[in-house]
């Protein structure tokens, strides 16, 4: 009888423990998401450090992708065979400075889709953390907007990384070398996002122009506010 | 006795869901903490008072300050989510540290446009008793690496200066790491 007394206790002992332990487990993970919260709030204070160390600089070769387009299809740089490069923006839905560019995006691939250089869109966002940027929402926005050109969703998150995009819009220019795509210009579409019609540069418009005519870039670099990517 | 063991599975089963319980409202009672604080400091900052500068003006009346103060200076808009989501740090920054020589300066770069329907309804509405700026400057490209050369453009983003010495931060700050830099400068 006393054996199985204490049995028992030792029974429910270990059912105590292991209660225990798993409750700690939890508020171990709990912690562990503040944790992973704090970093996304933080808009990815180390990531986004390294990424900038890491991200592509004028001159280096930008990887290919295989994205999902808002019409399923998938889209790589090697789809385009007859491309002379590739205007590269990454942006979203509902940014403001991105929104504000939709139109000139537009513009951009009509001049320079035939002139060799399309441009390939790309939304770096997680919806997760930015619930305007679904898959959804992408492609309601390119069809409101008449986008001319592929708006690829990049799910992983791992192409504006390897990029260094770090806020939308966020553009880089391509251009092809030996079948390479080598990076020529980073930065902004031109020196006034707020008004398209205050424009005094059109940095990128230029920088196409001059690979189109064989020139060196004259501003090979911009900055300009943006949305920081959601991770 | 032999309910005992039950007993303590249970107190113990008890002890952590309260804990969980706590986490959770800790995070609202530090807001509710946050707007009370606000509430009892009553610095007149006149949100109907936004001035709009350009560069030039902001840099000359706020980014070279030759005082002892330590400002910290946040670039941020209403339309910025992680933006929005920071302010809190600078409010309780502003209000703990209102005894010493430390001022924060909210830089807006909403849209002009957007000041009466946006900006000043979200001041308001959140009770932002630091100063706020509009810095209505179009040639970003011009003046970002003014700011600072690190800085990509995203937002949001933070100078925090004392005299020559000055550090930028293109991050979000949670009010702990914002205090540990703060303490880097007093």
């Amino acid at each position: 009888m006393k054996t199985i007394k204490i049995l028992s206790s030792l029974a429910f002992a270990l059912i105590a423990i292991t209660a225990f332990n798993s409750c700690k487990n939890e508020q171990k993970k709990n912690l562990e998401e503040v944790a992973i919260n704090e970093n996304d709030d933080a808009n990815n204070i180390s990531p986004d450090s390294e990424i900038s160390v890491i991200g592509y600089k004028i001159g280096d070769e930008a990887t290919d992708f295989k994205l999902k387009d808002v019409n399923g299809k998938m889209v790589s740089l090697s789809d385009y065979p007859d491309a002379k490069g590739f205007i590269v923006i990454f942006t979203c839905n509902t940014c403001p400075f991105a929104v504000a560019s939709e139109e000139r995006i537009v513009a951009l691939d009509k001049e320079f889709k035939s002139k060799g250089y399309p441009v390939i869109a790309i939304n770096p966002n997680n919806p997760e953390v930015q619930e305007d940027d679904t898959y959804e929402l992408m492609q309601q926005k390119a069809k409101e907007a008449g986008f001319t050109f592929p708006y690829l969703y990049d799910e992983s998150q791992s192409i504006y990384a390897k990029y260094g995009a770090t806020k939308t819009p966020h553009v880089y220019l391509l251009q092809k070398e030996d079948g390479s795509n080598i990076v020529k210009y980073i930065g902004a579409i031109d020196d006034n996002v707020r008004n398209a019609s205050a424009v005094k540069e059109q940095f990128l418009a230029n920088a196409v122009n001059e690979l189109l005519e064989g020139k060196q870039i004259s501003v090979k670099e911009t900055k300009a506010i943006g949305c920081s990517v959601k991770q | 006795m032999k309910l005992l063991p039950v007993f303590i599975f249970f107190i113990i089963l008890q002890s952590c869901s309260d804990k969980k319980g706590k986490t959770k409202i800790s995070g609202i009672t530090s807001e509710v903490a946050l707007t009370e604080n606000l509430q009892v400091k009553k610095q007149d900052f006149n949100a109907k008072k936004i001035i709009s500068i350009n560069f030039e003006e902001f840099e000359k009346n706020y980014f070279q300050k030759e005082n002892d103060s330590v400002y910290i200076i946040n670039f941020w808009a209403t339309w910025c989510k992680p933006c929005v989501e920071e302010l809190p740090a600078f409010e309780k920054i502003a209000s703990d540290y209102a005894g010493e020589k430390v001022k924060v300066l909210l830089v807006s770069l909403d849209f002009p446009d957007k000041i009466k329907g946006q900006v000043i309804p979200f001041i308001k509405k959140n009770k932002i008793q630091s100063e706020v700026v509009l810095l209505d400057d179009a040639d970003a490209n011009g003046w970002i690496p003014k700011v600072s050369p690190e800085w990509s453009g995203a937002i949001p983003a933070t100078v925090i200066y004392k005299k020559d010495k000055r550090k930028f931060y293109e991050q979000s700050f949670t009010f702990e790491k914002l205090e540990t830099e703060l303490k880097t400068f007093l």
